[in-house]
């Protein structure tokens, strides 16, 4: 294993003179945590997670981490992540699909327990029928559950997130999971150029007494509390602090917009913002996206892309004001429900403009014509 | 712990609740208190809202009483009337949800061993039967199989008795219960064979009607998963309120179905945990002699 030296999240992420790599998403899942500082990690193998899990056991067994273990299901690691934060360590795992749903009820107690547990989301559809394809139907699931949500759209912005997401998760003012969602195979299993800091350098360690509820350590007061909302039942207070503590989960994502702009710079990323028609899409879509507004572009039509990096929190104002000029914004989606298609609806003021399509499902790959299609459409 | 954690800061001694100040003057922190001791001591638990004459209350009491190391004990609990009743425990505890509680506690063991290299810190998991044979033996057994150093706690109300009667892997066989409403149909789960089989280095049934005995299996269970391996201790206390007995006979009935010999007191210790429990017995007796 390489020495390590701590250095500031900002050098990091901003400084740091960067190699460029040839990697798969998963080697990039690997990069990050290799940089992350990360005391534990706790994996459960289900495609197309499974590679990245079983390479951050071998940079642990490097010893790049303190702790690794296979756990028995995703519900069972997702709870021994939770203990583990409440005990004040940075932990790391990752799922996907199926794994996802098993493990669900854990997500909101993550959230509701304030932990920064870190956990990448490597999509895969839902059963049944079997199936391992690439899809996005989890993420719908998720957007309610208090975590925030990042969208990866390549195998560098998984790198990216990753480390990112530690630091927007563990600051005292937000101190929330956060899910870190690229697609299956198409990030996971591809290989392409990433730019990594060197490998010797690594965030600061966490501090578990930035926390604003105590650690389970003995180490602090007050001793004589709840660490979770009330349950006597029939109670007025009961009622009133757990309706105003998830109130302050809502809260504590609005607080991580100013530190998810400062880190990921901006909530979204645009390309020609002030075209008629905008091609608005997260993670792979927004390839096809660029893709198709390329060859839009070539025939003459005003088109743009809006690339969603942070769906929890969701860049609200700035969508609005994006689709307050724009004439149509076309909504292209990796999942039958057309949740980001809904998202978008939720927050503009005209919601005629939103043209939720083209939708791919069940493993199906996005052919950017189809997404050509439609801004022709707009045109015709 | 830093004992001067519970130290008031100075000028709000006024306004800290009675129950704290007495937490603090008289508490059982550092000083090494048994069951014996109780009524001598600002115990562990404040009043909670537990039925009248519920075996499974005064078992916690009894446990809290036990715990060898209480200034560096976490508890975990799971869903089920001995979690409204955690709130009032002055450890920190963790309520996660229902039947994880033995996979929470595995997480939070190994961060404070990564935490806290040099020091004691005990975990115990104190969950009732519904979340450690029902929902959660997964996650339970599993933590065996890992040779966690955790102590798992079973609070054998034979019933789930907090969402309102009915049948668990621990009620009796035949018993009529909502859910099985023409009688439970299989045994009570043996747990201390699987315990033992899957990994447990103690294993121990006791009931709150043997309080001395079970202040002694609690100890025994929480040392020996300090070193040697995880234990597992079954405490019977069957809950009045579903079986619908006067809350004065809770103990008289657990002494009853004792002597029909339906529950037994049980131990098992591996002969590691033997040679353990023994060392520090020497060590013990040394240490008063000096
Ligand atoms: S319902 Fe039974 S187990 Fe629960 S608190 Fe009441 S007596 Fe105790």
């Amino acid at each position: 294993m390489t020495t390590q030296q701590v250095v500031a999240p900002e050098y990091l992420f901003f400084e740091a003179e960067r190699e460029r790599r040839f990697m798969t998403g998963s080697e990039a899942v690997r990069e990050a945590i290799k940089r992350a500082n990360v005391d534990m990690a706790i994996s459960y193998p289900i495609t197309p997670q499974s590679e990245s899990m079983h390479l951050v056991g071998d940079i642990y067994a490097q010893g790049y981490l303190k702790e690794y273990f296979r756990g028995e299901s995703e519900f069972a690691v997702m709870a021994a992540v939770a203990g583990a934060a409440m005990g004040g360590v940075r932990v790391f795992t990752a799922t996907a699909g199926p794994g996802t749903l098993r493990a669900f009820e854990m997500f909101p107690t993550w959230a509701g327990a304030r932990l920064p547990v870190v956990c990448a989301f490597l999509t895969r559809g839902i059963n049944s029928p079997l199936t391992i394809q690439p899809d996005t139907i989890e993420m719908a699931f998720l957007l309610d559950t208090g975590i925030l949500m990042f969208h990866a759209e390549n195998a560098q912005d998984l790198y990216d997130m990753i480390l990112k997401a530690f630091v927007v998760a563990e600051q005292t003012d937000v101190h929330i999971p956060v899910g870190v969602f690229a697609d299956g195979f198409f990030v996971t299993h591809t290989r392409e150029e990433v730019a990594v800091a060197p490998a010797d350098l690594k965030l600061p360690p966490y501090n578990p007494y930035s926390a604003p509820v105590p650690v389970m350590d003995m180490e602090n007061v007050p001793v004589r509390q709840m660490r979770d909302p009330f349950v006597m039942k029939s109670n007025f207070i009961s009622y009133a602090a757990h309706a105003s503590w998830q109130q302050e989960i809502l809260a504590a994502q609005e607080r991580a917009r100013k530190h998810v702009r400062r880190y990921l710079g901006g909530l979204l990323d645009t390309e020609h913002p002030e075209a008629a028609v905008l091609v608005v899409a997260a993670g792979t879509a927004v390839s096809q996206g660029r893709e198709a507004v390329a060859a839009a572009r070539r025939e003459g039509l005003d088109v743009g892309l809006v690339k969603l990096k942070s769906l929890r929190p969701f860049p609200r104002e700035e969508l609005r004001a994006l689709a307050r000029q724009a004439r149509a914004l076309i909504v292209p989606e990796f999942n039958r429900v057309g949740w980001l298609a809904r998202e978008i609806k939720s927050v503009v003021e005209d919601t005629t403009k939103v043209i939720d399509a083209p939708r791919v499902f069940g493993g199906m790959t996005m052919p950017p014509d189809l997404i050509l299609d439609q801004i022709r459409r707009c045109y015709a | 712990m830093s004992k001067g954690l519970f130290k008031i800061s100075p000028g709000f001694e006024d306004v800290m609740p009675a129950e704290y100040k007495e937490l603090v003057t008289n508490g059982p922190y550092g000083r090494d208190l048994g069951i014996s001791d109780l009524g001598t001591f600002k115990e562990l638990i404040e009043e909670h809202p537990l039925c009248a004459g519920c075996a499974e209350a005064l078992a916690l009491r009894l446990i809290l009483a036990s715990l060898p190391n209480p200034e560096d004990t976490v508890i975990v609990g799971s869903t089920g009337c001995s979690s409204l009743l955690f709130p009032q425990v002055a450890v920190q505890n963790i309520h996660s949800l229902f039947g994880n509680q033995n996979a929470v506690a595995t997480g939070l063991k190994r961060a404070l061993r990564l935490r806290f290299p040099d020091k004691v810190k005990d975990v115990a998991v104190i969950a009732g039967d519904g979340a450690t044979v029902d929902i959660g033996l997964d996650m339970v057994m599993q933590s065996w199989f890992r040779r966690e150093l955790i102590t798992t706690i079973m609070l054998d109300n034979e019933v789930y008795a907090n969402t309102g009667g009915q049948e668990s892997g621990m009620s009796p066989q035949g018993a009529v219960l909502n859910m099985a409403p023409l009688g439970k149909k299989f045994p009570k789960v043996n747990l201390p064979e699987i315990a033992r089989e899957a990994g447990c280095a103690y294993v121990a049934t006791i009931s709150p009607a043997l309080p001395r005995r079970l202040g002694k299996v609690v100890r025994r269970a929480i040392l020996v998963a300090r070193e040697i391996g995880p234990s597992y201790v079954q405490i019977f206390c069957p809950c009045p309120t579903n079986f619908k007995w006067p809350s004065a006979q809770v103990l008289q009935k657990i002494r009853d179905r004792q002597k029909e010999g339906i529950f037994k007191v049980r131990e098992y210790v591996s002969p590691e945990a033997e040679a353990y429990l023994a060392r520090l017995e020497v060590v013990k007796q040394h240490d008063e002699e000096q």
